[in-house]
């Protein structure tokens, strides 16, 4: 069993909370991935796991072992850093092959786990060389294999692609799940890349100002976002929020006194201001979707398959629609934006969301 | 493109230079191979087969005492260069990595070591070094030179460890290294360019220096090789060919240290500059 338990953990640097009564369970073998915008806390809490960051409050365990006072080698964890990290002066072999001659591993059992590992990595034919002589996404390799031979509990990895080019990055990604499949390891991944987020985890964890604003898997994040910082941060473009007020059990009012018919949960109150949002790919221009609102075009983005219509409501509110090829709209030109009900989420003054 | 005037004054002007600095080194060298009289008769020329005598290397090497000089030379350099290496590296570490409460005091109190003159406490550091039972002995020298040139080591050492990414030393404790293997396994290795730098800066003034040999180890067999040769200046007869013979050799170590931490150096002096 190697869970990771942390339990109303705190860390603040002097008068700077940075980690706010964070709680999380890392289930056995599951792909946790922790994603927030830069400054969230994501990479603290990262750090604070493999313990080279001293946390203020609380407790962790990995595998039911209170861990709050170990060295980072004592926690039976494997971290793969954002720069690789590794050791110039030496080459792929002895960089593997490090860790383990200081934990005393005999020469055999050293061998064959890196020789495994290197298999695994397709890194045999490059044992010998050094890093500078490696490209990024061989020194990515390397860096995963120097975790595999430790066989750790539990994987860190810290932002591990952003380093890597597009192409690179997506292959590496699908590189990482299968190598997830096959170990069947328990992984903690920490990135800024939502779509990494959504690829690779099992659960997903946003993160923000220190505080985990919701945990789930990737598509109930995307469906059900608790609240409008999830909502806006799960998905590209950016779901479209518009300020309206309700008018009864059925009506919303938006700024510009259009009216939509909408089934309005009971939590919110006659008169209330609440945000109702919409994902650009949920929308559409064409007629279809059962509720409709008027709104100009400011300008159109296409990007060949498909592209986006920024347009503007009465109030000056701006939305972006996802369109199929093209739209065939002039700039300025007024148009319907439809959406069906479904798609529709409604959230409260706090920014909590009020549908169940 | 640079224009070729300005590249043939700026290449003039080192020509100069490097033949002003070479210049008392060739005379030195020249005349030790020529016999006493043509030294005086004619110290420009060249040694011609009538003039050429080796009789300075001759005593010089003849003279065990000269030669155990050379040995309390090349511990004294030697000992220096190595304590100052590790401690120094040792301290420049600390200073850098961890955060203490007088951390930045030390950091400051060293280098104002690097700024006040060592020479201004020599009575101050014979007294101590007198009752610590240490007077004509290499020891002495080795831990005033030491002392002398850690601050100046500490604070390049600082600059090249900041620069190791904090990274490689996190990975390495969570690879399970101690402090102490970090340091000799990770940091070590990785400012090698640095550490050949400090011990060329080093190794030279202390195989030149005079002062402290004469006020700490002048006698008991004790002399370093420039204290040593000083055996050769009379009052009244000065025995020019070994003193030149002396001289001579007396290149030879320190050139060959260097030659060793030459390609490290140029490395040291150019890393940063590109990437």
């Amino acid at each position: 069993m190697s869970e990771v338990k942390i339990n109303k953990l705190c860390k603040s640097f002097g008068p700077v909370e940075v980690l706010k009564d964070i709680d999380l369970t890392v289930d056995d073998g599951s792909f946790v991935v922790l994603v927030g915008p830069s400054g969230c806390g994501k990479s603290t809490l990262l750090r604070s796991i493999a313990g080279l960051e001293p946390v203020t409050s609380g407790s962790m365990t990995i595998g039911g072992k209170t861990v709050n006072d170990l060295p980072p080698a004592q926690r039976e964890i494997a971290m793969v850093f954002q720069s690789y990290a590794l050791y110039p002066h030496m080459d792929v072999y002895s960089n593997m092959a490090f860790g383990l001659k200081f934990a005393k591993t005999p020469k055999a059992e050293i061998d064959a786990r890196v020789g495994e590992a290197a298999r695994i990595l397709q890194l045999e034919p490059l044992l010998k060389r050094r890093p500078r002589e490696l490209s990024g996404g061989q020194r990515q390799r390397v860096a995963i294999g120097r975790a595999i031979v430790r066989k750790p509990q539990v994987f860190l990895f810290d932002e591990p692609l952003s380093n890597l080019d597009a192409a690179l990055r997506i292959n590496t990604r699908v590189e990482i799940a299968k190598l997830h499949k096959m170990l069947k390891a328990t992984i903690v991944y920490v990135t800024h890349d939502q779509v990494e987020a959504m690829t690779l985890a099992d659960k997903i964890v946003v993160m923000n100002k220190g505080r985990i604003e919701q945990t789930g898997k990737p598509l109930e994040l995307y469906y059900k976002p608790a609240n409008i910082f999830v909502a806006g941060f799960i998905g590209s473009p950016a779901m479209n929020f518009v300020p309206a007020t309700v008018k009864n059990k059925n009506t919303l009012t938006l700024a510009d006194g259009q009216e939509l018919k909408v089934k309005v949960p009971a939590a919110a109150s006659i008169g209330e201001k609440i945000t109702l949002g919409c994902r650009p790919e949920h929308t559409a221009l064409d007629g279809r979707g059962a509720l409709k609102f008027k709104g100009t075009v400011d300008i159109i983005e296409r990007l060949g398959e498909t592209g986006f219509a920024h347009l503007r409501l009465a109030s000056g509110q701006s939305l972006i629609s996802e369109v199929r090829g093209d739209p065939g709209l002039a700039i300025g030109a007024s148009t319907n934006i439809s959406v069906e009900e479904q798609y529709i989420h409604l959230f409260d003054d706090g920014g909590k969301r009020l549908q169940v | 493109m640079r224009k070729p005037a300005s590249a043939i004054l700026v290449h003039g002007i080192l020509i100069l230079y490097t033949a002003l600095a070479l210049f008392p080194i060739l005379l030195v060298i020249m005349n030790s191979f020529k016999e006493r009289k043509a030294i005086f008769g004619s110290p420009l020329s060249l040694p011609t087969p009538s003039t050429f005598s080796l009789i300075g290397y001759d005593k010089v090497f003849s003279d065990s005492a000269v030669v155990s000089y050379y040995v309390n030379s090349i511990t004294v350099t030697g000992g220096t260069i190595f304590f100052t290496l590790l401690f120094g590296a040792m301290a420049a570490w600390a200073l850098t990595e961890y955060k203490f409460r007088w951390n930045t005091l030390l950091t400051l109190f060293l280098a104002v070591g690097i700024m006040v003159p060592i020479r201004l406490g020599s009575v101050a550091i014979i007294q101590l070094i007198v009752q610590m039972n240490l007077i004509n002995t290499l020891t002495a020298l080795i831990l005033v030179y030491t002392a002398q040139n850690l601050p100046l080591s500490i604070f390049i050492l600082s600059e090249f460890i900041a620069q190791i990414p904090k990274d490689l030393r996190e990975a390495a404790r969570c690879d399970g290294l101690t402090e102490y293997n970090i340091f000799f396994f990770i940091v070590l290795p990785l400012i090698r360019p640095a550490m050949a730098t400090v011990a060329v800066f080093t190794m030279i003034p202390v195989w030149n220096d005079l002062w402290f040999p004469l006020l700490l180890a002048p006698t008991g067999g004790k002399q370093t090789i420039t204290l040593g040769i000083q055996q050769f200046l009379g009052q009244y007869i000065t025995d020019w060919n070994s003193v030149l013979s002396a001289l001579s050799t007396a290149i030879i170590p320190v050139l060959i240290l260097y030659v060793i931490f030459s390609r490290q150096l140029i490395r040291g002096l150019t890393s940063g500059a590109v990437k």
